[in-house]
């Protein structure tokens, strides 16, 4: 298995062929075949990576950047191509700008604390939006309560787009930071980050983007859209739990102070001072997850290989036929409703909780998400307790729209 | 002891149904019966907060035996509540405390009941046994 390959060869669109590479969609739930619309919590994993896995600890298991024996260099080398495949990925100028996280999470906190305790003082503002994930709220809010600083909020309207006219007003010079989603995972909005990191540039303020729902379904070219930080996760994009990115501008990252104290992380160490490695390293403070960056680096050579334009044909595909079939259901709701959306659906049905929705789907062998989705000031705003969330990927098909369709249909009958 | 002879009848009742339609049938019918609590009851004091659903919970003692009331806004919580508290009201304090809630396993729902779905039973059955465990230790 050559894990460093220097090209990617794209592939003809063949869905069916696609859906039969991620064996999980073989297996039967509750005695019905599995039909998994739950890819926006994370997505299920194609061969290739699940073998890239097992080919990492049985081939090359050794700790990188340290042995000077070959199968530590070995290790090393496919860790680090990893991380060229990620800034090719996301078109970073150096792979200097590569962090290696947990995840999205992860990559926030990291920011809002680093960025946070050397940037922010109190009266600064942090700006962010209504439609946020929880994880890209809390961090900031435990880095406002420790400096002062306060949150700001973009409104959201009914249709679920930010509330641009807002954003303007809000962005000041007391604005120290934006953090904002690509993508919402919620309402699957697709948000004019572009826009927003141009207004926040043009007074010096910079932006965080959360891609963790962007990712799986559109190229995040950090360049173009000129982010000064950039999170995603790699279980989002068919790659493994436990292992994300995040891309931060290379004078930021020179700049701020490191997250955690640890090995990998220093350059020299006496109780008296210590001096940080060098980028990206200055980051990564111990043992890294060797076998995710490898992996997660596989999962995105697959992403290329189908083709982001291919990929959002058939999500497109998906999304607007899920969307009229469920319309002609009796007394459903669209929660998000923008022009611009990516490939998922929440919805409510009128005389029902989305908890005995969900339920019963179960049991017809339909995984989605019920519940707040984590955006707790979103769902209060809308006034509802959550929504049920249908969430499509490559590997999903027309039949897993009907099978969802009939399955509300039994579920509302039963439930009204 | 009561509270097990009650729930061997439930267990007894579901053994009828047939797949899990019928189950849930009869989960959803419960649950859409009469409301299980006050009104006045349905307030933030009473609430327990799931991610899933919310569970409301009320008890009050009468001729040392403890009476739960309670609702939720999910329609299968709220029937799994009607479940719950057919075993584990009117009776004995010392009882509830003790009980051993073997019957939704045997009844196939322990999924509703698993700490990791948060719909906010877990919680209702351990705020029913501190609530028996304060009225045991008033006595």
């Amino acid at each position: 298995m050559d894990l460093t390959a220097e090209k990617i060869t794209t592939r003809p669109f063949d869905a069916e062929a696609i859906r039969k590479e991620f064996p999980i969609l073989q297996r039967e739930m509750n005695g019905k075949p599995l039909v998994f619309l739950d890819s926006a919590a994370s997505s299920q994993k194609p061969r290739a990576v699940i073998e890239a896995l097992d080919h990492y600890y049985e081939h090359l298991n050794a700790n990188v950047h340290r042995g000077v024996y070959q199968l530590s260099q070995e290790a090393t080398n496919a860790h680090e191509h990893g991380r060229e495949v990620a800034r090719r990925f996301i078109n970073a100028a150096s792979t200097k700008e590569i962090l290696f996280t947990r995840g999205t999470t992860e990559g926030i906190n990291l920011v809002a604390q680093c960025y946070g305790r050397k940037y922010l003082s109190a009266g600064d503002e942090i700006l962010i939006s209504a439609m946020e994930h929880h994880s890209n709220i809390v961090p900031w809010q435990m880095v406002a309560e420790q400096t002062g600083a306060k949150l700001t909020v973009i409104p959201v309207t009914e249709k679920g787009e930010l509330d641009m006219e807002a954003f303007h007003q809000l962005l000041n010079k007391r604005t120290k930071i934006v953090s904002i989603v690509h993508v919402s995972n919620t309402l699957g909005t697709i948000n004019p980050v572009k826009e927003i990191i141009d207004a926040a540039h043009a007074i010096d303020v910079p932006v965080l983007v959360d891609g963790a729902q962007a990712t799986p379904h559109m190229r995040a070219d950090v360049q173009a859209l000129d982010a000064d930080f950039y999170v995603f996760s790699g279980h989002k994009i068919f790659g493994p739990t436990g292992i994300g990115l995040l891309y931060g501008k290379e004078a930021w990252l020179e700049a701020m102070p490191p997250y955690h104290g640890g090995g990998e992380m220093i350059k020299t160490v006496t109780f008296e001072k210590t001096t940080y490695n060098e980028l990206p390293f200055k980051y990564e403070a111990g043992t890294p997850d060797i076998s995710g960056s490898i992996a997660m680096g596989v999962a995105m050579d697959y992403i290329d290989a189908i083709g982001y334009e291919a990929i959002q044909r058939h999500e497109q595909d998906l999304l607007d036929y899920a969307t009229g079939q469920l319309n002609n259901i009796q007394g459903i709701r669209f929660i998000g409703e923008a022009e611009q959306k990516a490939s998922v659906i929440s919805f409510l049905i009128d005389g029902t909780h989305p908890y005995d929705v969900g339920t019963l789907l179960d049991k017809l062998g339909i995984a989605v998400r019920t519940g707040h989705h984590c955006t707790q000031p979103l769902m209060d705003q809308y006034g509802i307790p959550g929504t049920v969330r249908a969430s499509f990927a490559v590997y999903n098909n027309r039949e897993d729209v009907d099978r969802l369709v009939a399955g509300v249909e039994r579920a509302a009958r039963m439930l009204r | 002891m009561e509270i097990n002879r009650i729930q061997d009848e439930i267990i007894d009742e579901f053994s009828f149904f047939e797949d899990w339609m019928e189950k849930y049938e009869y989960i959803i019918d419960l649950g859409k019966g009469l409301p299980l609590i006050d009104a006045s009851k349905k307030d933030k004091e009473h609430l327990i907060k799931g991610c899933q659903s919310q569970v409301w919970l009320d008890a009050r003692e009468e001729q040392g035996k403890i009476q739960f009331t309670a609702d939720s806004d999910a329609v299968i919580t709220k029937g799994i509540i009607a479940l719950l508290i057919r075993v584990l009201s009117q009776q004995q304090a010392k009882d509830i405390a003790e009980s051993d809630l073997y019957f939704i396993d045997k009844i196939g729902l322990k999924e509703h009941l698993s700490p990791t779905r948060s719909n906010g039973l877990v919680s209702m059955v351990k705020q029913m046994k501190l609530y028996a465990l304060a009225f045991q230790h008033k006595t």
